[in-house]
């Protein structure tokens, strides 16, 4: 009865696992792997929070189908993309690319690191002078 | 004083960021079609009705046109079919219509039922086409100038007010500055 039990969760499991994606197998496990990395990067754009991989909606399957053709064509993964945006706008992409409107979020960290960096270098050397300036040991000072 | 004096504007300022970007935040339902202001995609089907002849843009060279695409299955398509007859009858721009990933007979039955409000219906069984023209959920409405650039689009329900509001305009100001 347990045993049965278990058989019956691992096979629903089995098929949960592959109820959406039924586009054909790709010829080679090379454009396979890419065609699964792919198809996770791009959007679902009638559902928005899925990816193409994971939605079962036609439009997704349409598109699953288009990447497909455009590897088995040939195609690189970035002209895969680029077809993509062309027609779905930036917004298909989970991994928005640099551009110049969204530069300055880019380079945010960097821009942060700097300015954070010059404020401790500031700390620090008003610290030394003062240090150098104070005769007095640190005994007895409580911070 | 001054010690606070900085990190205060440092907070106003992301106070200030925070605010705009809260109030501007993409409506995600609708999202700009990359399309407006290039050349339309190509558009070559079967013609819905009579499978002998195509629908093409090219037939359109040189005129505004209305391509409209929707399907049976589309539940928002019924509500904008009275906004789509009124277009028609306005007589300023031709409607072509895009049947996306339909039933033809169906189709044909639902326009003999609604009224059509099309001058010409390609039928795109396989959803080729509306891939090529950035559709995501149907009915989307595409405005296309003489010059065969997208000028407008509307993602969602067509009604008489957007068709005032934003597609009319496009077609004002071209003929304003025509000879």
């Amino acid at each position: 009865m347990k045993r049965a039990l278990c058989a019956l969760l691992l096979s629903m499991l089995a098929t949960a696992g592959h109820a959406v994606d039924n586009t054909p197998a790709l010829p080679t496990d090379a454009l396979q792997a890419r065609y699964r990395a792919l198809t996770h990067e791009l959007r679902c754009m009638q559902c928005q929070n899925e990816s193409l991989a994971d939605s079962n909606v036609s439009l997704a399957a349409d598109l699953r189908l288009q990447v497909r053709e455009l590897l088995i064509a040939g195609k690189s993964d970035a002209e895969v993309r680029d077809y993509m945006v062309m027609r779905y706008g930036e917004f298909i992409l989970f991994r928005p690319r640099m551009n110049w409107r969204n530069s300055w979020l880019w380079s945010a960290p960097v821009i942060l690191l700097i300015a954070g960096a010059a404020v401790a270098v500031r700390i620090i050397r008003s610290r030394l002078r003062l240090l150098a300036s104070d005769d007095s040991s640190l005994d007895g000072f409580d911070p | 004083m001054n010690r606070f004096l900085w990190p205060l504007i440092g907070f106003a300022l992301l106070v200030v960021v925070l605010i705009v970007g809260l109030r501007h935040a993409p409506d995600k339902e609708i999202i700009a079609s990359p399309l407006i202001g290039k050349p339309a995609p190509t558009l070559d089907v079967p013609d819905l009705i009579d499978s002998n002849r195509r629908v093409t843009g090219t037939a359109q060279a040189g005129r505004w046109y209305l391509l409209n695409v929707w399907g049976t299955w589309c539940v928002e398509c019924r509500a904008e079919h009275a906004a789509l007859l009124a277009i028609r009858d306005e007589g300023r721009v031709p409607i072509i219509g895009l049947n996306w990933k339909d039933d033809d007979a169906a189709a044909i039955a639902w326009l003999s039922q609604l009224g059509n409000p099309y001058q010409a219906i390609g039928a795109d069984r396989d959803g080729r086409v509306a891939i090529d023209w950035g559709v995501y959920g149907a009915p989307e409405s595409f405005l296309v100038n003489p010059q065969g650039v997208v000028v407008e689009k509307q993602t969602g329900v067509m009604t008489a007010e957007i068709w005032k509001q934003r597609f009319l305009p496009h077609m004002d100001a071209q003929r304003g500055v025509a000879p």
